[in-house]
């Protein structure tokens, strides 16, 4: 393979890192306080606003089933507004924070359903306000699944990202589809292939290690 | 703090006024005045009536012990004291405060005299032993040395100094409930709420750590309530008993009263848990309801109060000139209280029979007649 195709790879291997990395960044300041309010506010719950619960959970779950290609498309004016172009990775960040922002607050709502009702009475009965039920219960306990959620989301907005080059997006999808498919470079789709399947690995593997450091409950003896 | 007062019941009171303030030594620990709870219909269940006319005290420095059937209302009860749940009718008057009016930072302020252990210790994973300690208190706002200072003091109190750094999934369940001890007496409550506590344990374990509550009670003076469904665990801590059943309080008043005469069918049943009211069966299999030729007329009688039970044998073979055989004996200690029965065989006639009845009604000892063996 010619220098300035190994060239195009690296830079495409950034750009990806680039807007995931960002995007994973942005969906989880809001999917994570999404998350915990959905797991907190049904009926009887710390922050009980059933409502307003079921509001967000609709919204959530039509943005989660609408097919990401279709969300980049529909909300190009939106992401002129914020980012100021429509094309390029930078654009692209906001199509791939916007699917994974209800994403994350789905698996952190999941995580944070785990921990145990009892704790929750338990720091209750001595006086905890609910502020610090979330900060010194339902955090620290839900956080291997919480680690888990967030390493799940990376790896599904790296499928996701590519699938921006629709829009100019660039990274490694755009590459793939641009000089593998359309130019009929198969060693450039398996490169692209090869490269993406290593940074899942390394993401998977990193995830798994901090869950498992995290986690007391398992640790036996 | 350790005087025995009985414990009030079936008297409404109507106002707090009536109530407070009160005489010293009549000042209770926690007091359920005109309780009723009723958890509403939901979601096509229909409502419950967990709790009605509850109307008890808790003295001060007291071990009492709040027994009944799975369902009874027990664990409503307890989540009335610490204000976890809020009581549909009633006041719950816990230091001489009204905790069931209580709402956000005043009652978690109040929650703190309160301390709660539970069957399945919820402890924190995430957190050592020391640490998990030390929640309450960082709930609390202390300042970083002195829960460093309170929680080596708590460890050593309920001997797991060794502990310090252990993940409760390193700890067996005693230990885990040592843990939940200390942390709940970490911010110096004045009662101490133990929710079966120890229903998770094995039997010696379990007597563990009801004798490390005992010394609790005795060294720092806090009040105790037991929520249990086992007998043997009021029998063994309790000092005053309140017998729950589908919402009510059916009997309540010191442990040795209330279980060597016990009233309420319910109160019975959990006396038999332990004292064995059956016969073994090799002695029941050999019952007959006609008198062999030559065979013993066989009497159970009951044991209850102190002494009852130790000389009787002996005394009705001298007293009456019977041979009297001992079938099957069972007797236990509830209170200080000798409670079980006695079962006899009585050689001779009817007359023999007669006379035994006669002789065991005069010291007020319950007996009946079983039927013969050979």
């Amino acid at each position: 393979m010619s220098p300035e195709l190994i060239n195009l790879i690296i830079q495409a291997t950034f750009e990806s890192l680039y807007m995931v990395g960002i995007a994973a960044l942005l969906g989880t300041a809001f999917g994570l306080p999404l998350g915990l309010f959905l797991a907190t506010s049904r009926k009887g719950e710390l922050f009980a606003a059933p409502i307003v619960n079921r509001v967000l959970g609709i919204v959530v779950n039509a943005t989660r089933s609408t097919p990401f290609i279709i969300l980049v498309v529909a909300i190009i004016p939106f992401t002129r507004l914020v980012a100021g172009t429509s094309i390029g990775s930078t654009a692209a960040i906001v199509p791939l924070t916007i699917a994974s922002t209800p994403f994350i607050a789905r698996l952190v709502e999941a995580a944070i359903r785990e921990v145990d009702g009892g704790l929750i009475e338990t720091a209750s009965s001595f006086g905890a306000s609910p502020l610090q039920i979330v900060f010194k219960v339902l955090i620290p306990e839900a956080l291997p699944g919480l680690l888990l959620a967030l390493t799940l989301a990376v790896v599904s907005l790296l499928g996701y990202s590519a699938m921006v080059g629709a829009v100019g997006g660039g990274g490694l999808g755009d590459l793939g589809i641009r000089y593998g498919y359309q130019r009929f470079m198969p060693e450039m789709m398996l490169a692209v292939v090869v490269v993406l399947i290593a940074l899942v690995q390394i993401v998977q593997s990193a995830g798994d290690y901090l869950a498992r450091r995290v986690n007391r409950r398992l640790r036996h003896r | 703090m350790n005087a025995h007062q009985s414990l009030a019941i079936g008297r409404p009171i109507e106002t707090l006024e009536a109530i407070s303030p009160a005489p010293v030594g009549l000042d209770p620990m926690v007091r359920f005045a005109g309780i009723s709870k009723i958890y509403p219909a939901y979601r096509g269940k229909p409502g419950v009536n967990a709790l009605q006319d509850i109307d008890f005290a808790i003295p001060r420095g007291s071990i009492t012990g709040v027994i009944g059937r799975s369902g009874a209302g027990k664990s409503s009860l307890v989540r009335l004291i610490n204000g976890l749940e809020k009581p549909t009718t009633g006041r719950v008057i816990v230091d001489g405060r009204d905790i069931s009016a209580l709402a956000g930072r005043e009652l978690r302020l109040a929650q703190r005299s309160i301390g709660m252990i539970f069957q399945h210790f919820n402890l924190l994973s995430s957190r050592t032993a020391a640490d998990n300690i030390a929640l309450p208190l960082e709930i609390a706002g202390w300042a970083k040395a002195d829960i460093k200072a309170r929680v080596a003091e708590l460890l050593a109190l309920v001997g797991i100094a060794d502990k310090h750094d252990r993940y409760p999934s390193e700890l067996s369940g005693g230990q885990k409930q040592r843990v939940g001890i200390a942390r709940a007496l970490a911010t110096r409550p004045s009662v101490l709420l133990s929710d079966e506590a120890t229903s998770a344990l094995d039997p010696q374990t379990t007597r563990a750590i009801l004798d490390l509550l005992a010394n609790i009670n005795r060294e720092l003076g806090v009040t105790i309530v037991l929520i249990t469904h086992e007998m043997s665990v009021v029998r063994q801590l309790a000092k005053e008993v309140v017998v729950l059943d589908a919402g009510r309080v059916v009997e309540s008043g010191h442990v040795a009263d209330i279980f060597t005469h016990p009233r309420h069918p319910i109160t019975q049943s959990f006396l038999a848990e332990v004292i064995g009211d059956s016969l073994p069966v090799s002695l029941a299999s050999r019952i007959v309801s006609e008198r062999p030729a030559g065979g013993q007329a066989v009497i159970r009688i009951q044991v209850r109060g102190a002494g009852a039970g130790d000389t009787v044998v002996v005394r009705l073979a001298r007293e009456l000139g019977l041979d009297v055989a001992l079938l099957s004996a069972r007797i236990d200690e509830i209170g200080g209280q000798h409670v079980g029965s006695l079962t006899l065989g009585i050689p001779g006639g009817e007359d023999a029979v007669t006379r035994t009845l006669a002789w065991l009604s005069q010291y007020q000892l319950p007996a009946e007649r079983l039927g013969y063996v050979a």
